[in-house]
């Protein structure tokens, strides 16, 4: 008797699937790395895993659209003789003149003025396009120090200290030579079309003690006016916050995995840093322990995208957010619009994350004058407020629906968690039970 | 010392006294300086390793400092004359924007770090990675300065009569390096290069500003940037 094997069909491997086989096929083509913007692409416990409770028989919700309920946030009372107000908790990132054109940062200072927020710069110094714009900038202060210096400290208003960020805890940057325009070049002290590295560490010091004293040193420079924000990614949580407390922070900035980066190693993108939904917990826990929650600020990020996403990390015990990908979406990036120009780049809107070859369609990451004049500054800065609003008006209604006449009074007891990882990470219970994996409640 | 006696001979001078008075009120008092004053002149005594001693400088003043300085003395220095009858410790005119500091004694790790201008004189020794990141300022040391010196120095020129540790220039971009001594090693991608008129002409002014009249620029070697890494390539990848 014949046998005949019955048809099955062609099985690929999960470890081995087609996109982990074209970078195979790509490294070994190339010799070189992936080098990539943006943040990470993977799937990562989010706020998605979160739900709120809302109001029932013994929690009573505020009136929509009637009873108040407040979004501002002050951040840099410990300290600063000059704390920054702001009239809603979600600010804009660090995002530096070279790594975007000087159009998307003056949309962005624009669309953060109206909405009564911070924008803050990025590596490679102030621009005045910047600084005019933005009613209320904040100063990065990075290892690399390019274009720092004391008049721009000291037009600032507020100083931001980075340690690390989100996509690359431990990583400094590149910015290509591509993008190397005769003014970014002016403004780092380089020459024009070489690649400049952005240190991964500080020249001038190294660990706690010696913060402590640089933070000491900005303070004096500043005459004690400006709020010092210590940022740092998402690798330590709790301990990096204990220790930007104990140097002197007013402000300490949190940046889980998936926020955005102009340009690192793919690898270092997905495999370095912890999402910021298990970043946010450590760190409040880290301020209550030490009798700091409320008085030194916590401002997280890293996928922030929605009033609901703001929510809930200040339910965790943020006191504010900060946006950054999101906000280049809200003025053009990555837009369809563009999905023409998208194609014969070899990617597809949405998809789009080499930020930085300068190429970009939407002049948004890019130096080329030509593609910059596509970004309509004021137009993009429109819609920026816009969505900013859209996202306060989001977590307002959420708020109300939980009671809460303040976004602040929004507090772990108003959520539970869809998932056993993010029930764990939140340190909420998981939805329908009172249990939290790794404090009981069985 | 007898400050009295100093007080007289510098009627103008302005004495902060570190053991009486808290730092701030020193650094308020630089900042409040008007432009254009007559009463620039300021004398700091027992600073006693006070961190960030006459930091942020925005006037052509003159600080005399008696004694040692702990960390970031005259940081972003802009237009001061500052001098440390003393030693410094990290970080002394770090991103000095302008003007001069000097330092009579030696000085720790990171050394005008990223400076931008202005010239630092440090007559003794100065610890590792002096210059790091300088971006445009003059340093002259008159001792040996420590490993790693001058790191992914951007512009600006690092001076030094004596000896340089381990990995001297490493990572250099464009900053200009003149050693007179010994160098232990250099670091990936700065090489030793040929000392033209132009450089001579450089050293013989940097060493007139930094009063040194005993040593001849000819004496010195440069060291600058091999400029092989200014673009990544996946070859160069055991250089770092």
């Amino acid at each position: 008797m014949s046998y005949h094997n019955p048809y099955t069909p062609p099985r690929k491997s999960a470890t081995f699937d087609d996109y982990t086989l074209a970078e195979i096929r790509r490294a070994a083509a190339t010799g070189i790395y992936d080098i990539r913007g943006a943040g990470t692409k993977r799937k990562v416990p989010h706020f998605d895993d979160l739900l709120f409770l809302g109001a029932s028989i013994s929690r009573y919700p505020l009136e929509g659209y009637r009873e108040k309920c407040d979004t501002s946030v002050v951040l840099g009372a410990r300290h600063a003789k000059k704390p920054i107000v702001l009239k809603t908790p979600i600010t804009i990132a660090g995002m530096s003149f070279g790594a975007l054109s000087g159009n998307a940062k003056e949309a962005l200072g624009r669309g953060a003025t109206i909405a009564g927020t911070s924008t803050t710069t990025g590596d490679g110094g102030m621009t005045d396009e910047e600084r005019g714009h933005s009613q209320t900038l904040v100063y990065q202060y990075l290892p690399s120090r390019y274009g720092m210096n004391p008049k721009d400290l000291r037009r600032a208003d507020a100083i931001e200290i980075v340690v690390g960020q989100g996509a690359k805890p431990g990583g400094g940057g590149m910015l290509l030579g591509q993008k190397i325009s005769d003014r970014v070049a002016n403004m780092r002290n380089l020459p024009k079309g070489i690649d400049q590295r952005s240190a991964c560490r500080h020249p001038d010091w190294t660990g706690p003690d010696d913060l402590e004293i640089k933070i000491m040193e900005l303070r004096e420079i500043t005459d004690w006016e400006k709020p010092i924000y210590v940022k740092v990614g998402g690798a330590r949580p709790y301990y990096d916050t204990a220790l930007a407390v104990k140097a002197g922070a007013d402000v300490v900035v949190l940046d889980g995995m998936q926020g955005g980066t102009a340009a690192t190693q793919d690898v270092f993108i997905e495999n370095v840093g912890m999402p910021i939904l298990a970043c946010i917990r450590p760190a409040v826990q880290a301020l209550q322990d030490l009798g700091m929650h409320r008085k030194v600020q916590l401002i997280v990020s890293g996928g922030i995208r929605s009033g609901a996403d703001v929510a809930k990390a200040l339910a965790l015990g943020a006191d504010a957010v900060a946006i950054g990908t999101a906000a280049l979406v809200a003025i053009g990036d990555n837009d369809p619009h563009w999905e023409a120009e998208y194609q014969k780049l070899g990617t597809t809107a949405g998809a789009y994350d080499d930020w930085h070859e300068g190429k970009d369609p939407a002049g948004i990451t890019t130096q080329d004058p030509e593609l910059s004049k596509r970004l309509d500054p004021v137009a993009a800065g429109r819609r920026l407020a816009n969505y900013l609003k859209v996202m306060t008006l989001e977590a307002q209604t959420i708020a109300r629906a939980c009671g809460k006449n303040h976004l602040h009074n929004l507090e772990p007891e108003d959520l539970v968690a869809l998932t056993l990882e993010a029930s764990a990470m939140a340190q909420v219970p998981l939805a329908g039970t009172s249990w939290i994996p790794g404090k009981g409640g069985f | 010392m007898d400050l009295s006696v100093k007080r007289e001979s510098l009627e103008t001078m302005r004495v902060f006294d570190l053991a009486k008075m808290p730092l701030r009120d020193l650094n308020s008092a630089l900042h409040a300086i008007a432009p254009g004053t007559n009463d620039t002149n300021f004398e700091v005594v027992n600073p006693r390793g006070s961190h960030a001693v006459a930091v942020g400088i925005d006037q052509p003043v003159t600080v005399e400092v008696r004694g040692s300085v702990g960390y970031y003395c005259a940081g972003m220095n802009d237009g001061g004359s500052v001098t440390v009858h003393g030693s410094a410790g990290p970080g002394v005119a770090e991103n000095m924007m302008s003007g001069t500091v000097v330092i009579e004694g030696d000085a720790s790790q990171y050394a005008g770090a990223t400076g931008r201008g202005g010239l630092l004189v440090i007559k003794g020794n100065a610890a590792s990675r002096c210059g790091i990141s300088m971006k445009g300022i003059d340093i002259v040391v008159q001792g040996n300065i420590g490993h790693m010196s001058a790191f992914m120095g951007q512009s600006g020129h690092l001076v030094v009569l004596g000896n340089a540790g381990d990995a001297l220039g490493d990572s250099l971009y464009e900053a200009k390096l003149f050693v007179r001594g010994e160098v232990k090693s250099l670091g990936a991608d700065c090489i030793q290069k040929e000392l033209r008129p132009e450089h001579i002409e450089k050293l013989a002014e940097l060493l007139d500003k930094a009063g040194i009249t005993d040593v001849k620029p000819q004496e010195f070697k440069r060291y600058g940037s091999a400029r092989t890494l200014y673009n990544f390539n996946i070859d160069n990848a055991d250089a770092y």
